[in-house]
């Protein structure tokens, strides 16, 4: 009886194998093909209109492959975006601006985002909810909406103002209201959720015995927090700054309402190549050269990441 | 602060404990986790606090490393008053249960962190490391990380961590609680050592109670908050002061019975768990008719086939079950009355001749000397 029963199953493993490994390449299959259809395609089609010519046509831009004759096919690339990207300095200075906001952006989301994180940490685990609830319910609302409170806050007649008036304060109001300040300020205020989160998932796995150890071992509190805490929330700060600085940099609506007419950012420049000039190849160029400003960074990041922990 | 006499210095006399917890008490809330714990800790002693989950232990350990502050009382180490002492200030340093090694470092880093902390000149540091890495046997992983290593690897550097700033107090967390077997019976050895060649002072918190007999000149058997009895391994085995004591330190067989006769040289008990009467070879304060408690360990009990002369301190069974323990047996003896008893003998011969077996009619016997009488 189990004799033959062993018998019948002999084949049975083999396709039960078979179709489990099917199941598997499946469930591995969705994310690339997420990944294919989503991001890979897309970037396709603003690759090629980057290398087309910018046309008075529908859609506005030449195409790439033609057909000279019945006989010949001719593949034009242009590259003449990427050169211009180069030689006008106003892109370069749009791209140094856009790094620059981001990145002093990124560093006080941190230096905010940190003690916040902390602090929610060192609550009992029952109060923690309510104060992460906290950090997210500005999100439940439209950014749009937000930042327009923005201005509401900022500007001359705005509740800022107002208030240091009324208390005596200052006599003038001050201008607040597209400044380079405002857009700082809209930034980090709209980005610090995104610091928030990753650093609290960070500390939250810190083990208290080891700040324990590190005061029983001679540390005072300060000196705990940058030998031991720091440290071990490293990959929480890389996850933070990085989900801050690379939307930061695209940022498009927040300089938009709060910034002055001349701050310059890609997001913008890249909206008005795309609206104003109607010239999508050019958009489409600083679009791939601001993915490929974002995504280095990021490699690197990964690649040391993969180097400590084969070291390790 | 206070001035101190001359001749009372850091150091005290021979007299003087090494540390002192006075009439202690903490509250979590409405609840009382130490209760009015009183304590004296002599130098160079190894003290073991044993209890169970929630007795309290560990937040006496807690309180002298001064990550909890007492609700009331104060502890005194090296003369010195530590209420009010941050952690980082104690001349104290703990290991810990989960060890608590600094996951991001090297074990030499670990070892070396106290050190660092202390102002310690940097040759200063390397050596005194290296020394302490090779007491603990761990010089051959000094660049390895802690999650490279195995749970005893990891306990050693924990303990060199902790002994590398020549601490006056040790505390330990359960220090063997994650170790199999053989490896903590060779640690608590290797504890032992360390502990007399570096004449620190120790208190180690353990629920384990081998552990703690291996381990300790005395110890502290802690039930809800307070400290039950106070002494040496022997003290607590053979005069345990209440039945919680007996039971927690070895296995215990306890009966009820009525004191019918005391005398200063002698006691009687007539007990109807055993049906027969207890002899008892040293006198019991109580009244006569009294309810007490009887306990009676498994290796004092004797059995044998024949009925023997007299009619005290023996009880007639049947054996239920037999476990070999290869060095001992353990038997369970059912009483003619009902009652359930485990006693333990030694293998003394290696073939099973003249062995008991589960069915056989047996006398249980002890002597008067064998039984304690406990208040409660």
């Amino acid at each position: 009886m189990s004799a033959q029963q062993r018998l019948n199953a002999s084949p049975s493993p083999a396709r039960r194998r078979k179709s489990w490994r099917l199941g598997r390449n499946s469930v591995i299959a969705l994310p690339y093909g997420w990944l294919l259809l989503f991001f890979i395609l897309p970037f396709a089609f603003v690759l090629k209109i980057s290398l087309a010519e910018a046309d008075m046509a529908i859609p506005p831009y030449t195409a790439l492959v033609e057909w000279l004759d019945e006989t010949t096919l001719t593949i034009q690339l242009t590259f003449s975006k990427y050169q211009l990207l180069l030689e006008d300095g106003l892109y370069l200075s749009a791209y140094l601006n856009s790094l620059k906001i981001a990145a002093i952006s990124t560093i006080f989301c941190l230096l905010i985002g940190f003690p916040i994180a902390l602090f929610i940490v060192s609550r009992p685990a029952h109060a923690r909810f309510f104060w992460l609830a906290m950090v997210m319910l500005p999100f439940w609302t439209s950014m749009l909406l937000r930042v327009y409170a923005w201005i509401g806050i900022l500007q001359s007649n705005g509740l800022l103002n107002t208030f240091l008036m009324n208390a005596g304060i200052i006599n003038q109001p001050l201008v607040l209201l597209h400044t380079d300040l405002a857009v700082y300020l809209g930034i980090v205020y709209s980005y610090l959720p995104f610091m928030v989160l990753p650093l609290y998932a960070a500390l939250e796995k810190l083990d208290p015995a080891l700040l324990e150890a590190s005061a029983d071992l001679g540390a005072r509190p300060a000196v705990s927090f940058f030998t031991v805490t720091l440290p071990l929330a490293v990959p929480g700060i890389i996850a933070g700054c990085l989900l801050v600085f690379v939307p930061a940099v695209g940022e498009f609506v927040i300089p938009a309402l709060l910034g002055a007419p001349d701050t310059l950012m890609i997001g913008r420049v890249l909206w008005d190549e795309f609206f104003a000039n109607r010239d999508w190849p050019m958009a489409s160029a600083v679009a791939i050269v601001m993915l490929i400003v974002l995504v280095a960074p990021v490699m690197l990041v990964r690649a040391r990441e993969t180097a400590t922990r084969d070291e390790a | 602060m206070e001035h101190r006499s001359a001749g009372a210095g850091p150091g005290g006399s021979a007299a003087e404990p090494f540390v002192r917890i006075e009439v202690i008490t903490k509250r979590f809330g409405a609840t009382v986790a130490v209760n009015r714990i009183d304590l004296d800790i002599q130098r160079s002693e190894l003290f073991c606090l044993l209890g169970g989950s929630g007795s309290g232990k560990s937040t006496l350990l807690r309180m002298l490393a001064g990550f909890e502050q007492p609700s009331e009382g104060r502890i005194l180490i090296d003369g010195q008053d530590m209420t009010g002492v941050p952690a980082y200030e104690r001349p104290v340093n703990m290991m810990f249960q989960s060890y608590a090694l600094f996951p991001h470092m090297s074990v030499s880093d670990n070892v070396a962190y106290g050190l660092r902390r202390g102002g310690v000149a940097r040759a200063e540091i390397r050596k005194r490391v290296a020394d302490m890495l090779d007491i603990v046997k761990m010089g051959d992983y000094a660049q390895r990380k802690p999650h490279q290593l195995s749970g005893g690897q990891r306990q050693r550097v924990a303990l060199a961590r902790a002994l590398v700033k020549q601490p006056k107090l040790l505390l330990l967390d359960e220090p063997l609680g994650a170790l199999d077997k053989k490896l903590r019976e060779e640690t608590q050895f290797e504890l032992m050592k360390i502990q007399s060649q570096l004449g620190t002072t120790f208190i180690v918190v353990t629920h384990d109670q081998d552990e703690a007999m291996t381990l300790a000149s005395r110890m502290g058997v802690m039930q809800d908050g307070r400290l039950v009895q106070v002494g040496g391994p022997r003290d607590l085995y053979e005069f345990p002061v209440n039945r919680f004591v007996a039971r927690f330190i070895g296995a215990v067989n306890l009966f009820e019975a009525v004191l019918i006769e005391d005398e200063p040289g002698h006691a009687r008990l007539r007990c109807a768990e055993t049906g027969g009467v207890f002899h008892v070879s040293h006198g019991v304060s109580g009244t006569l008719g009294q309810t007490m408690h009887l306990a009676l360990r498994p290796e004092k009990i004797n059995l044998i086939r024949d009925k023997p002369d007299g009619e005290e301190n023996v009880a007639p069974g049947v054996i239920d079950e037999i476990a070999y323990l290869g060095n001992l047996s353990v038997y369970q003896v059912r009483l003619d009355t009902g009652r359930l008893i485990h006693v333990t003998l030694p293998n003394l011969d290696r073939h099973e001749g003249e062995a008991f077996e589960a069915g056989n009619r047996v006398f249980c016997s002890w002597g008067p000397a064998s039984a304690v009488v406990l208040p409660a």
